[in-house]
């Protein structure tokens, strides 16, 4: 659809409203609303008092879906703790079309792999909008071909914890996928054979939505103990299903350490930079990406501190076995847990007090009076592109195709003292640094330096950085000077033709728009 | 000291075996962190790609940015069918060196030397500008070790190939290489006496590198120079066994000091914690510093 467009701080072109989303404001900074006098009014939603009951398991999920009173139009939302195994966004879609339900707005806290159903419920007519962090496969295409009603709306985990709120994401039932669950709605992901660990998204969307069904297929005699992650207040009613999703994809193994050359160089360079940066010190606090060079930064990080019997304060975030292992090892004194990686996670977020379960508002809500990434010293992120404005796409394909997550990415980098991008000079023969992003996510002005295997690039911002980089024998080149560099290898890729037609918008953590995604022809 | 007079003070700890028909692997050779690689033309390649693994080395060594990475090509042994056109196609794009296996007689270094000048002058390249590292794999070639490191001006160093010479022996090659130790001392020895410089041969046990640890300090105790490497995950564990311990380093920056000193006293005699300090331990203290530095460590000057 053709919008009514202006270009925004970063020179993006944005939409000053679409149907169905209202007035959007533009992207104006990266802290313009952070400056201690921003004010925001939370939308109300009115709310059935439900009568008192003793047992909240509803005979079938078609009759859960029916009790809620969920109609076509509404806004249903999911989380995305179940990794690549989820099978209950499927199941509830599947049910609800066969209640004759239409028209439905998703909410997922993400899509993943497990998700490709979503793009035939958008065929038949069932989910016709989507606002989520990530997407991939064949719901990535549907987007970038423009098939969804309105543009997608594509958050941070802090920004949709905000939007929630805020109420300008008002979810009306929330499906909550429940490892293990009591009769009157206590659950948790830390027990169960389909145990996930931390169910962080789902303890947001318990507390606002306004309808909240726990969909389990692991009823444990009441009371749930010892843990309770969402807490029977919380709960309207009990679906028992036969599977809520596939062990074997939920109960992944620990997220191995890289041993690619090129991943390890980069981590290796990235290391390096943290120690120059004076930050890796007694009581610091670290954050890592799930995988690639930003989680094997953590390799490098464990080795030094064992060695110089330096101990940090806490690490956050997406938790894998490996951050878990540091834990364990005495390394830190807590992990803050909003999203558990992997399945190697759940002893630990089970039997260890010093590891914390977190809901998303907690971990990165700007909005909040005090998200843990505000105080977060050092954290290693992952990228698709980044360009030589600093800027970083985590979402976009070198086809154009959407099959990426937004995820924290943003919100660790506004809120960390030092945030590094680790990123392979090209993948595929392809570069990784633009003159300009296809989809700006994170902003450059977040972000302080650019990591590659063929040197690092520190934001011009940063000079500090790059004077205690340079002193530390880091090789330090321009942003520019390394882009030139991979050219020399790659060449200049041709840009992906995009038409005009804007099919989602990128929303910054504080509601603005930063970006649109356009359709690929 | 200690590099060879032909070493042009170059590093040579480590030296990376890539396989030459590779690109993904060839086009990071700089980001390895080794001191040299081994772009290899020979043991790694199936005959039937002998001919593209040549033609993307070439185009490597002509196109792709080394760093500071030595750039030495393993070429065919002078008995294959393979060895001139190898040397026809790489000695123009100008490589340091070439790599040159099964050598049993200086009468091998000599043809390649030949065939080497001869593509200079056909080129217009400065004569005698690309080095060869012969490779001594078989008991003749242990034997024959003196006469080929006197054969050509071209020598850069020796290498041992172990896996080759165990089969020649008929041995098994054991994690320890106690049954390699007269062959390695003999390359040593053989290249010392003619100011070559001399390279270990490979660890094959990728994931054993502790294993790895262990040749690597013998390989340096023997004399060795440096020792190849088949992963480059064994890069850094070769670094770290060339480099010296901090113990070490403060001797070694004692004895230097001292004999600075004593040499602007112009005093012949020197002792250091009581004891004597005499030109070849001044020596050595100066490869202690210098493998300090390559480690990365922190040398003030002397």
């Amino acid at each position: 659809m053709k919008l009514d467009m202006t270009q925004n701080s970063l020179g993006r072109l944005v939409p000053r409203g679409a149907p169905g989303l209202g007035e959007l404001a533009p992207f104006a900074g990266a802290y313009a609303r952070l400056d201690g006098t921003y004010e925001w009014t939370p939308r109300a939603f009115p709310r059935r008092v439900p009568a008192p009951s003793s047992d909240k398991v509803a005979p079938s999920l078609e009759e859960t879906i029916r009790r809620s009173g969920l109609d076509s139009g509404m806004t249903v939302s999911f989380h995305h703790h179940l990794r690549n195994g989820d099978a209950v966004v499927d199941l509830v879609l599947g049910a609800a079309e066969r209640l004759g339900i239409r028209n439905l707005t998703l909410a997922p806290s993400s899509l993943g792999d497990s998700h490709d159903c979503v793009a035939e419920y958008l065929r038949r007519g069932v989910v016709t909008r989507l606002n989520t962090s990530g997407v991939r496969g064949e719901v990535g295409k549907a987007i970038s071909q423009g098939r969804f009603e309105a543009p997608v709306v594509i958050r941070s985990h802090g920004g949709r914890a905000r939007a929630i709120e805020e109420g300008s994401l008002r979810i009306d039932v929330a499906f909550l996928a429940a490892p293990a669950c009591d009769r009157l709605g206590n659950m948790t992901g830390s027990s169960g054979k389909t145990a996930c660990g931390s169910l962080g998204y789902a303890m947001h969307d318990a507390r606002y939505a306004g309808h909240v069904v726990a969909v389990t297929d692991n009823l444990v005699p009441y009371p749930l103990a010892p843990r309770i992650s969402v807490p029977q207040h919380l709960v309207d009613q009990v679906a028992v299903v036969d599977s809520i999703g596939d062990p074997s994809r939920i109960a992944t193994g620990a997220t191995r350490i890289s041993r690619d050359p090129v991943q390890l160089r980069i981590a290796e360079l990235a290391f390096g930079l943290v120690r120059a940066s004076g930050l890796l010190v007694e009581g610091c606090s670290f954050q890592t990406g799930g995988g690639g060079p930003s989680l094997a930064v953590a390799r490098y990080v464990r080795d030094y501190m064992k060695e110089k019997g330096v101990k940090g304060s806490y690490c956050i975030g997406g938790i894998t076995g490996y951050m878990a292992d540091m834990l364990k090892e005495g390394l830190f004194d807590a992990l803050f847990d909003v999203q558990s990686f992997d399945a190697a996670v759940t002893g630990s977020i089970a039997g260890n007090p010093r590891h914390l379960e977190v809901d998303v508002s907690c971990y990165a809500n700007p909005f909040n009076k005090g998200c843990l990434v505000n105080d977060l010293d050092i954290v290693a992120l992952a990228a698709l592109d980044v360009d030589v404005d600093f800027n970083v796409d985590v979402l976009t394909g070198h086809d154009g195709v959407l099959r990426g997550a937004s995820g924290g990415h943003s919100d660790t980098a506004a809120g960390a003292k030092l945030a590094i991008i680790t990123v392979p000079s090209m993948r595929n023969g392809v570069p990784s640094i633009r003159e300009r992003v296809q989809t700006a996510v994170t902003p450059g002005e977040t972000v302080d330096a650019i990591v590659t295997e063929r040197g690092m690039a520190i934001n011009p911002r940063r000079e500090d950085l790059a004077r205690a980089a340079r002193a530390a024998g880091l090789p330090v080149k321009g942003i520019r000077e390394l882009k030139a560099e991979i050219e020399r290898v790659t060449g200049v890729p041709d840009e992906v033709r995009f038409s005009d037609e804007v099919v989602g918008i990128v929303e910054y953590r504080d509601g603005t728009i930063i970006d649109s995604i356009r359709r690929v022809d | 000291m200690m590099s060879s007079p032909r070493s042009g003070g170059r590093p040579r700890r480590s030296l990376l075996y890539i396989p030459g028909n590779n690109p993904g692997m060839i086009q990071n050779c700089a980001i390895y962190g080794a001191d040299g690689v081994l772009l290899d033309l020979e043991d790694a390649i199936a005959l039937a790609e002998k001919d593209a693994a040549r033609a993307l080395v070439r185009h490597a060594l002509e196109a792709l940015d080394f760093g500071g990475v030595e750039r030495v090509v393993r070429i065919n042994a002078r008995d294959t069918p393979f060895f001139a056109a190898d040397l026809a196609e790489i000695i123009p794009a100008r490589p340091d060196a070439i790599r040159l296996p099964k050598v049993d007689s200086a009468e091998d270094v000599l043809e390649a030397d030949r065939l080497i000048s001869r593509i200079e002058a056909e080129r217009g390249l400065p004569p005698g500008g690309i080095g060869i590292q012969a490779m001594l794999e078989t008991a003749r070639a242990i034997v024959n070790a003196a006469s080929i490191a006197a054969a050509s001006p071209r020598l850069v160093g020796l290498t041992l190939g172990g896996q080759d010479l165990a089969a020649d022996l008929g041995i098994k090659a054991t994690a320890g290489g106690l049954e390699l130790l007269y062959a390695k001392s003999a390359v040593v020895i053989a290249a010392k006496a003619f100011g070559l410089e001399a390279f270990d041969t490979v660890y094959t046990a990728i994931d054993d590198l502790a294993g790895l640890a262990e040749q690597a300090a013998l390989a340096l105790s023997l004399g060795f120079s440096g020792k190849a490497a088949i992963h480059p995950s064994q890069v850094p564990v070769i670094h770290a066994a060339f480099a010296p311990t901090e113990k070490e380093l403060r001797k070694a920056l004692a004895v230097v000091k001292a004999a600075r000193e004593a040499e602007e006293r112009r005093s012949g005699v020197v002792a250091v914690d009581g004891k004597m300090v005499d030109a070849p331990v001044v020596a050595q203290a100066e490869r202690t510093l210098e493998l300090a530095r390559l480690a990365g460590m922190e040398v003030p000057s002397a």
